[in-house]
């Protein structure tokens, strides 16, 4: 059990990535979601580190440069040569 | 869902083995960015990592008609490429793999400053709430301006912690996937993509909150 029952904000913050992964213990989550119930900044901040982890999501691929995509192509055909 | 994906793989595979180059250029687009930037995870430098990944693309290929769909495409893919480039770092007599955790000092993730200071009455409580982004324009929560100061804020953390959340976040990778490509713990893996995202979102409430 890592969490006391006076969970504060700032102890909060620091939990927020083991919880949203699955980390915490079945009492250790309890007390961290009966924090968030009460408490409208740590509400927030939840929803912040969503958001951030969403549009991080959606963060689009460098394209490949051409060079690298021939070549690779190159290595393709030769390879279906035998 | 699972079944589609299994069904769009077969497919992709069938292609593959019978040399159509569309199919490969798929695989490429999808695979080639995060292939390297794996193999960084081992080697010194970019252009070594460019290497690793067509010795990676190549044995793929000659290993094509081996591939059992035991374990998923990207599954077989990395493991293939983390022998090479594990192989190659070896060579290259670099410590394997490069995954000290950043900073385990424990720096907080959020200014302590903005929470009441011990010995006060509400000690450890934001001292004013975070603002909520739900209510900004959705122009604005998406926009291009959003999306680079999300990558810059990825370009400047410390290597491992860029690598953890770029598979994780942006590749979407699982966490055993990334501990096992990283050679790092479950613990260490964790440590370190909240760093990440912590960072990340400090550098989206610093433009947001700007009007
Ligand atoms: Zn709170």
């Amino acid at each position: 059990m890592l969490i006391s029952e006076d969970l504060t904000c700032q102890e909060l913050v620091e939990l927020v990535t083991e919880y949203l992964e699955g980390g915490l213990s079945s009492t250790d989550r309890d007390r961290f979601e009966q924090h968030i119930v009460l408490c409208d900044g740590c509400a927030v901040y939840l929803e912040q580190m969503r958001t951030t982890i969403s549009l991080t999501g959606s963060l689009t691929e460098e394209a490949i440069p051409a060079e690298t995509q021939a070549g690779l192509l190159g290595l393709f055909r030769d390879w279906k040569q035998g | 869902m699972v079944a589609q994906v299994e069904a769009a793989e077969t497919e992709l595979l069938d292609a593959l083995r019978a040399g159509q180059e569309a199919a490969f250029e798929a695989l490429v687009r999808e695979y080639h960015a995060s292939i390297v930037r794996v193999a960084r995870i081992y080697v010194s430098n970019r252009a070594t990592a460019e290497e690793v990944a067509q010795e990676t693309w190549l044995a793929v290929l000659n290993g094509l008609d081996r591939f059992e769909g035991r374990s998923s495409l990207r599954t077989w893919i990395f493991r293939i490429l983390t022998n090479i480039a594990r192989t190659r770092a070896q060579r290259d007599a670099r410590s394997v793999p490069f995954s000290a955790v950043g900073d385990p000092s424990g720096e907080p993730v959020v200014d302590p400053d903005r929470f009441a200071p011990a010995g006060e009455r509400w000690a450890g409580h934001w001292k004013s709430y975070p603002d909520r982004w739900d209510t900004l324009p959705e122009a604005r929560l998406i926009g291009d301006e959003t999306m680079e100061r999300i990558q810059a804020a990825i370009d400047r953390l410390p290597p491992t912690q860029r690598q953890v959340i770029t598979l994780r976040d942006v590749d979407g990778w699982s966490s055993e996937e990334v501990c096992s490509a990283m050679e790092i713990s479950e613990t260490n893996q964790r440590v370190l993509l909240h760093r990440a995202r912590s960072k990340v979102r400090q550098a989206l409430e610093a433009y947001l909150g700007q009007d």
